[in-house]
């Protein structure tokens, strides 16, 4: 039943955006019919979803699936493949913010991408942004490879043409580019991969791995799933597409691709190692170590970034990095014979997921409403927004908090779990340790702090002060369609946050599909972790900022003069002596320069009364720039070599093609 | 009965004493300077007359500006309700309670730099800049010496790691123990803005990091800072104690003498420190907390050899 109404939802979704085709490009009919289904399409998902949760299901393997779940399989003419989709543990998690993410994104559109103010690309958007929504969901709840591959490459076309919505742009078709060749470089890794499952189960659908593989076919699996799914992703260093691509997009695009899309990576790296029962000790530890690298990087090149969405899209690199830490430490546990680490890795890794489309979502939008009221995302040209935007200044401080892993909301909950799973390596009380899992600790902290770093600069520079340039004269509070969505996002961050273990039977459910033997993961959580305690540590922190506000304000009664910032006796200041996102950023990225390059135009002054001059400072992408783009430069020199064979005639393709078929058949 | 007794004085000691350490520091430093110096409890007269005054807020700034010193205080009793002073568990306490220590620390952090950066002047966005990347660097050295003290007791919690088997612990793992101890020291003088990191006396608002941050808060928010900011020398500073000090007599009135002297010892100690050394260069800072971060890794080498 359930996947019958996961289905309806998919069709719903898909078909979103098909009648505004047929409508008028210059009425907002279209964008309402459109959002209408998508919220059907939601309703109809999250209420399979919800009664999948509510049954108990764990449905552990396919073949057996208790409660609400049944199977669907169908044929299907494709070879190898089969209409066979399935919910389970893992794909209800995934779908529950594909579902919301989506439905709160297209009610954002509304305002946002007005059908009368984008004629020309308003119907493409929406079109494709319905299309992503139900291609997610399917890949989620596929379980044939040939159908999986299909419906993930229908999701990463799509996202393509999300990408260039703007295609009138160069910097925008360029960051396109980029991502649909390096998605389709990951899809070459998937095609490898489920290839060799076919070789290795003698089926098509995603089935436990026997046991009796050879480590190096089963290394294989590992490392094409990890190039593959990783790319998509975006760990470091494969995460070249992600900033250009997210900075593109339109802002509710962006918070699907950065809160949902990249999950799917996440998704696909669950999965697969799902299906292996006995993990070798490397690929936890890789894992590990991926996950450290992915973090501080990407936190560090966040800190250097001018651009609001980009340093948003760097940010997700981080908590990618932040969720690959806690599946790392699942799979050690898993090797190990762990169950407490497996549990609370896999715990703080699924939390986290939820977590972060949570939060980047809610600062996407928040980002958006900025760039609707200014028409800039640069952020040293913005500043004291929150006079004029009130409430999207506010959603975005909660978003802020949140991502920073701060108490008392959500991200501060997966983190805790994962750190108290890492402390537990120590090898407490006694016994055989794998303390180097325990230097991941000190790498969170740093990621965490250097995460405050970043968004008080964010924060800073675009809310607080006073505005930097003149694109302030017209900024103005959000309408209602764009703020709506970011305060439901902010609320499910605070009750995450306050109350996380609503969540717990939903984790143990999606933990237990992962983890084969563990049919009661939830209630071994709800015992490792102090649940009660962080409800209760948030709500005296709560009635402590209460209480401390409403002392400031005795003691302030009627004794408070205003004045103009004190700046140590420099009469005239203006707004641009304030300190810039980059002044505030060039400790920190002085400090990760050995890595992140900064580059920098600084004027050199030779006279005594000089010319005036200008500073300039950028961190670009250093993989991309300086590893990825002359390696494809090169290769493309070589690879120009083979121009012979393409003469540009019809007639000589039929006749490779002929031949190539010619060759397999003899093969056969 | 004793555990209410205990719940009381723990709240005693946590609220009434931080200022008194400010008060140590400075009479520390007059002494090495030759001066009378002031009474041990000037920095309550000055609390207590910030609390009468008025405060003068700029016109640039919003609601971040008030919330900046509230929720650095909040936080910092929050946390303080967490430091084990004696063998009795604090009143909060729970597995994983030092995660949140740290945590809580760096949502009082997020707040005042945001509220300095509401003023829009430039020392000030310096100081929060400042503050912000000192901090990234100071805390992976914390929580290393967490590492340690949670692989020797086997526990998550403060109120265990602190127990009375710290002192068996000093007997096999002393080497250890000792360069947390080290380690800490730094973290506290860099965490609370004391030379050599920063100069809390310098009249230079170019070099200065939490002085300049605070600058535009007057009368009861500055208060409110200024008792925040001892609060967290405080805690770091009974950390550091009670890892120094293994004392455990069972008695917590005994307990929490030994560890309110040893609080005094420490204040005395960042006198010394302050009128011995010169603040170090802005380029300099980094390469001693990553010292700090080393020592602390050591100790945690040293023991999972």
């Amino acid at each position: 039943m359930s996947e019958r109404l996961v289905l309806v939802s998919i069709t719903l979704l898909a078909l979103s955006g098909v009648p505004g085709l047929f409508l008028s490009r210059r009425s907002n009919t279209s964008q309402w019919l459109a959002t209408l289904l998508t919220m059907a399409g939601a309703g109809f998902g999250l209420t399979g979803v919800g009664a999948f949760f509510a049954g108990g299901g764990v449905g552990a393997g396919a073949t057996q699936a208790p409660g609400f779940s049944q199977p669907i399989r169908l044929p299907w003419a494709v070879p190898g493949g089969e209409f066979y989709v399935a919910l389970d543990g893992l794909s209800a998690f995934f779908l529950v913010p594909i579902l919301l993410i989506s439905s709160l994104g297209s009610i954002y559109g509304l305002a946002y991408w007005k059908q009368t103010d984008h004629p020309n690309n308003g119907c493409k958007l929406r079109l494709f942004f319905g299309i992503v929504a139900a291609a997610m969901a399917l890949v989620a709840i596929s379980r044939n490879t040939v159908l999986f591959l299909a419906a993930w490459e229908i999701m990463a076309l799509a996202a393509f043409f999300l990408v260039t919505t703007e295609d009138t742009e160069n910097t925008v078709c360029e960051a396109g580019w980029i991502y649909l060749a390096a998605t389709h470089v990951a899809a070459l890794f998937l095609f490898a991969l489920f290839a060799l499952l076919r070789a290795m189960t003698g089926s098509f659908s995603l089935t436990i791995l026997p046991d009796d593989i050879s480590p190096g076919l089963m290394s294989a699996v590992f490392l094409l799933a990890l190039v593959g799914f990783g790319l998509k992703a975006g760990i470091m260093p494969l995460h070249i597409w992600l900033p250009g691509a997210h900075a593109s997009a339109p802002s509710h695009v962006s918070a699907l691709m950065s809160g949902v899309i990249i999950k799917m990576g996440i998704y696909g790296i669950l999965r697969i190692t799902s299906l292996v029962p006995h993990p070798p000790l490397w690929w936890g530890v890789t894992l590990l170590a991926l996950g450290v690298l992915s973090g501080i990087l990407g936190v560090a090149f966040a800190i250097g970034q001018h651009d609001l969405k980009r340093l948003l899209a760097y940010h997700s690199i981080e908590n990618i990095g932040i969720i690959i830490l806690g599946i790392g430490l699942a799979l050690l546990g898993r090797t190990m014979g762990r169950d407490d680490w497996m549990i609370l890795g896999m715990a703080g890794g699924l939390l986290h997921v939820w977590n972060h489309s949570l939060f980047k979502g809610l600062l996407f939008l928040g980002a958006g409403s900025v760039i609707h009221a200014t028409g800039t995302r640069a952020i040293d040209q913005l500043g004291g927004l929150a006079k004029t935007m009130p409430r999207t200044a506010l959603c975005f401080l909660i978003g802020a908090v949140a991502i920073c892993g701060l108490p008392p909301l959500n991200g501060f909950v997966s983190e805790f779990l994962i750190y108290l799973g890492l402390f537990r390596t120590l090898g407490l009380p006694q016994g055989p340790s794998l303390t180097a899992a325990a230097f991941a600790v000190p790498a969170l902290a740093f990621i965490g702090t250097l995460a405050v770093a970043c968004f008080v600069k964010v924060f800073g520079t675009v809310f607080l002060g006073t505005g930097r340039a003149t694109v302030h004269a017209h900024s103005h509070e959000s309408p209602r369609a764009m703020i709506g969505p970011m305060v439901v996002l902010a609320a499910c961050c605070c009750l995450i946050g306050f109350v996380p273990i609503l969540a717990v039977p939903i984790l143990g459910q999606a933990i237990s599909t992962w983890a084969l033997g563990i049919p009661r993961a939830g209630a071994e959580l709800a015992d490792l972790v102090p649940f009660g305690w962080i409800t209760a540590v948030a709500l005296i922190l709560i009635a402590g900022l209460i209480g401390g506000g409403m002392v400031l304000r005795l003691l302030l009664r009627g004794r408070t003069t205003t004045a103009a910032t004190w700046s140590c006796g420099y009469l005239a200041p203006t707004p641009r002596i304030q300190y810039t996102s980059s002044s505030f950023a060039q400790m920190l990225v002085q400090l990760f320069g050995w890595f992140l390059r900064p580059k920098t135009q600084a004027p050199c002054i030779h006279e005594i009364f000089p010319q005036p001059a200008a500073f300039h400072s950028e961190v670009p992408d250093t993989v991309l720039d300086e590893a990825v783009l002359p390696a494809i430069r090169s290769a493309g020199g070589l690879a120009s070599r083979l121009r012979v064979l393409q003469q540009g005639s019809i007639q000589t393709y039929l006749l490779y093609i002929f031949a190539v078929l010619l060759i397999l058949l003899m093969f056969r | 009965m004793v555990s209410v007794l205990n719940l009381v004085m723990h709240f005693i000691m946590v609220l009434a004493m931080p200022p008194l350490l400010l008060g140590v520091i400075n009479r520390t430093k007059a002494v090495f300077a030759g001066r009378t110096g002031a009474s041990f409890f000037q920095s309550y007269f000055d609390l207590a007359k910030l609390f009468r005054k008025e405060s003068v807020f700029s016109s640039t700034t919003t609601w971040v500006f008030r919330a900046g010193p509230v929720v650095g205080l909040a936080t910092a009793v929050v946390a303080a309700s967490m430091i084990p002073l004696t063998t009795a568990a604090p009143p909060i306490s729970f597995a994983g309670d030092l995660i949140l220590l740290a945590y809580l620390f760096g949502l009082g952090r997020f707040f005042t730099a945001s509220a300095a950066l509401d003023t829009g002047s430039p020392f000030e966005g310096m100081g929060s800049a400042r503050e912000v990347t000192f901090a990234c660097l100071a805390e992976p050295a914390f929580f290393l010496g967490l590492l340690v003290l949670a692989r020797l007791s086997g526990s998550l919690s403060l109120a265990n790691m602190f127990d009375g088997a710290l002192a068996q612990h000093w007997k096999t793992a002393g080497p250890s123990l000792a360069l947390v101890v080290g380690s800490w020291f730094i973290v506290l003088l860099a965490e609370n803005c004391r030379i050599p990191f920063d100069d809390p006396n310098t009249h230079l608002e170019l070099t200065m990091i939490h002085e300049v941050m605070v600058l535009d808060h007057s009368g009861p928010a500055l208060g409110m800072i200024i008792y925040g900011a001892a609060l967290k020398l405080f805690i770091f500073g009974a950390l550091i104690v009670r890892v120094a000090i293994p004392a455990a007599t069972g008695n917590f009135v005994l307990d929490g003498g030994i560890v309110a002297g040893g609080l005094v010892l420490v204040a005395v100690m960042i006198g010394v420190v302050e009128s011995v050394m010169a603040r170090l260069r802005l380029v300099h800072v980094p390469n001693l907390l990553a010292a700090a971060g080393l020592i602390s890794a050591f100790g945690l080498v040293l023991l999972v050899r």
